[in-house]
């Protein structure tokens, strides 16, 4: 005999921008939006991997709730009213976007990920044309010691998404979080160059989910992009040698 | 231990002390110790011992007395001392048959110590907090036999919820309502963890607590863990704080060798050990889900709330975290019942609060005051007010998550919220009193450098934000700054409040916020008389004298 499935407590009905949408017990707001077509900003969010919370660009107000709740970390409940755009949202979407700018160098010209950076496609998006703030020029290093990646702190915003995928995924935990506030950075096993680790497994996954330029692929820089001309001697020579 | 132990254990004490005819308590906490307490301590027993009065003259080592300021105190009967010197031992020990040393006494009448009212400190300055038999003949673990042996956990809960007590960490959230959600909570492991990472600058109720008591923050574990159902305590302290991990671990030691942790309580089936975790003094560490991660061995950074971790805290199971002060309040409030508690402070904030009085004033030190007492006792009677004829400009209260309170509001009463209201936080109980030669301006960027260097770095308005409203703050102080940089300043604060994701973050900008509030003059005044604001004109000049 089949027995009635409780759709009340299976599944949840709640209002995201005026559009009544429904969703599975546990699923969160960014995750329902997401599938009804409905854009809510993120940066550190990845799916696959756990929730950080650490952007906060995908903050929403809910109503009844006098705070604003990050839509990644909230799981939805019955007849909850959600708005995910507003001026005023936008207006904070905005200023964090610019703090990311002024952290650290963020030089979209001469970056190996211009035009395909999630930095830079989001500040296009929230129309973003300066940044109100002070520039803090970090001096930051270039960890080239691995012979196939290499990680560029300049372009770091710190979304932790290669921390989580190493750890999470490949099993490996070889990239971790050191130091406070914005001093704080990607490291390698216990703070050593990428390229002496001996846990990493070369994987690659971190390059392939970072949203900026600061993990890649070597040979992939402008300034690896040589060209070999050392070929036309050679065919000439042997082009006049035919008979 | 069973029952009739703990009344035989304090018998054989009081017995023991009868025999005395003199008593002489020296504080040997870190403020008096640090001007040399611990010797004066060693050569008052010399000294005793030189005279053959070793059986008649009680020596020992206490808790803190309250002035801080004047110490090292020193109590012998019932004259208080202060500013003893090692080698006023010789005096002091004479003047037990004499009279007193007339330059050393300390009034015990003077309104620093009458208006106080002690429940948490109230044996603080009378036992010896390295012994566990003089703690018990003063009432140690009373509380716990009483509630293992008469109270059902919902009988203990009802009871902490009937007294109104509120979490003495900041935020004042109900103790009995935060019990009952643990309590409730499905799962076989629970835990209760102590809170003691005290980090505000100018704070240290909580070291002084651990330093001056321990037993009784264990007592209070103790009663919390069979409220909820937990059978193991984790008591987080700061490294920072050598003497309270000392106490405490002496103090853990103890009561496990006496019984008074371990199995079968007092006979009953509750079990419950406690240990400690020491903390490498990050400020965020505090905040109770980077605790957990800290506790963990994870690094210590906040994730969202909820799940709150009275449903899955320490290793994924209900937690039931407490501050230090809260916790040592349970023992009275179990001994003496809720009713009595509550008719203690205001109507929603109940019993006492331990402030660590800093600053321009007279009378530094701890104080314990009942809720509801105007701000302008607290700061003129007990603090002895401003000194060098100074006048009083501000008090900040709640570290740097709090605010400042002006004069014009002196007249408040202090609770948590009348002092919400004001735009500062209760928080843990440090006062830091301000006279008029102090700079706004510049008190909010020292906080905000705190905020800045205490950020854990993991949410970008917290990480970045602070930052930049220090870069702000800095460039106002300096004299580099415009109207347009306030404004931006504004808006900062504004977002970083709103989107952070902890409560580092969230209040990160209220030492600004409420200084703007009431002496947004200084920040102009700073403005206006920065050359950066008259750019425009500044610029016309240069262009002129090279045209020239």
């Amino acid at each position: 005999m089949n027995t009635p499935v409780d759709i009340a407590t299976e599944s949840i009905t709640l209002r995201i921008d005026d559009k009544d949408v429904s969703c599975r017990k546990g699923e969160t707001v960014l995750q329902v939006a997401r599938e009804n077509g409905i854009d809510i900003p993120t940066l550190c969010y990845m799916e696959g991997l756990t929730v950080w919370g650490g952007c906060r660009l995908c903050m929403v107000e809910i109503a009844g709730s006098p705070k604003l709740q990050a839509a990644c970390a909230t799981v939805c409940t019955e007849g909850m009213i959600i708005s995910t755009q507003s001026p005023r949202l936008e207006n904070y979407r905005r200023m964090i976007v610019e703090l990311l700018f002024a952290e650290r160098n963020h030089v979209c010209s001469v970056c190996v990920s211009n035009g395909h950076c999630e930095l830079q496609t989001m500040a296009v998006k929230l129309g973003i044309d300066h940044v109100r703030f002070a520039y803090r020029f970090p001096h930051l290093e270039v960890d080239n010691s691995h012979d196939r990646m290499r990680m560029d702190h300049n372009r770091c915003i710190l979304c932790t998404r290669c921390v989580r995928v190493c750890a999470e995924i490949e099993g490996a935990h070889t990239k971790d979080i050191k130091g406070r506030g914005v001093l704080a950075a990607i490291i390698h096993d216990l703070d050593q160059n990428w390229g002496e680790s001996s846990t990493c497994t070369s994987c690659g996954k971190c390059v392939n989910i970072c949203p900026t330029g600061a993990l890649t692929h070597r040979g992939t820089a402008v300034g690896e992009m040589t060209k070999k001309t050392t070929f036309l001697p050679y065919l000439t020579l042997m082009r006049e040698a035919q008979p | 231990m069973k029952p009739e132990e703990l009344t035989a254990m304090a018998e054989k004490v009081r017995k023991q002390d009868a025999h005395f005819s003199h008593h002489i308590h020296v504080c040997t906490e870190s403020g008096c110790v640090s001007s040399q307490s611990d010797v004066l301590l060693k050569n008052i027993t010399d000294e005793v011992q030189q005279r053959g009065l070793k059986g008649k003259v009680c020596v020992k080592g206490v808790g803190c007395m309250g002035l801080c300021c004047n110490g090292p105190l020193l109590k012998a009967d019932d004259t208080m001392y202060q500013f003893v010197k090692p080698e006023d031992a010789g005096a002091i020990v004479d003047s037990l048959t004499s009279t007193p040393v007339v330059e050393l006494v300390c009034d015990t009448k003077q309104p620093f110590f009458a208006r106080q009212k002690l429940i948490v400190r109230e044996n603080a300055g009378h036992i010896d907090p390295e012994s566990i038999a003089d703690c018990v003949a003063h009432g140690a673990y009373r509380a716990l036999l009483k509630v293992l042996t008469s109270m059902t956990p919902q009988q203990v809960i009802a009871e902490v919820s009937e007294s109104g007590l509120r979490g003495r960490g900041g935020a004042g959230f109900p103790t009995g309502l935060k019990w009952s959600t643990v309590s409730k909570a499905g799962g076989k492991t629970k835990y209760v963890i102590c809170n003691g990472d005290e980090g505000d600058p100018g704070a240290f109720m909580d070291r002084s607590v651990m330093e001056g008591d321990p037993h009784r923050v264990l007592e209070g574990m103790a009663i919390g863990a069979y409220a909820v159902g937990a059978g193991q305590g984790i008591i987080y302290v700061r490294a920072e704080y050598p003497l309270a991990v000392k106490r405490l671990t002496r103090a853990i030691n103890q009561a496990r060798r006496e019984g008074l942790l371990g199995h079968g309580l007092f006979g009953s089936n509750f079990d419950f050990n406690v240990e400690i975790r020491l903390g490498a003094g990050a400020f965020v560490c505090g905040e109770e889900t980077a605790l957990i991660a800290s506790v963990e061995g994870k690094r210590g950074m906040p994730r969202p709330r909820p799940p709150y971790p009275a449903n899955s805290g320490l290793h994924g199971c209900p937690t039931l975290i407490n501050n230090v002060e809260t916790f040592a309040n349970i023992p009275a409030i179990m001994e003496r019942g809720g009713k009595w508690f509550a008719t203690i402070g205001t109507e929603k904030s109940k019993g006492t609060k331990i402030f660590a009085l800093t600053g321009k004033i007279k009378n530094t030190g701890l104080i314990e005051v009942p809720m509801g007492i105007p701000l302008r006792e607290i700061i003129y009677d007990i603090a002895g007010g401003i000194p060098d004829g100074k006048a009083f400009k501000a008090v900040q209260t709640g570290g740097p998550s709090g605010g400042c309170i002006p004069a014009e509001h002196l007249d408040i009463t202090v609770d948590y919220e009348s002092l919400t209201k004001l735009g500062s936080i209760m928080g843990s109980g440090g006062m830091i009193v301000m006279d008029e030669t102090s700079n706004m301006v510049d008190v909010a960027r020292f906080f905000m450098e705190f905020c800045m260097t205490e950020s854990c770095g993991k949410c970008v308005p917290c990480r970045v934000g602070t930052y930049e409203m220090h870069e702000l703050l800095d460039r106002i102080c300096k004299r580099q700054a415009t109207m347009a940089d306030l404004n931006l300043l504004k808006e900062l604060c504004d977002m970083v409040k709103q989107t952070s994701l902890c409560g580092l973050g969230q209040s990160a900008p209220n030492p600004v916020l409420s200084t703007l509030r009431y002496f947004e003059n200084e920040y102009l005044k700073l403005i206006q008389s920065s050359p950066a604001s008259h750019a425009g004109d500044g610029d016309h000049h240069v262009a002129l004298e090279v045209l020239s």
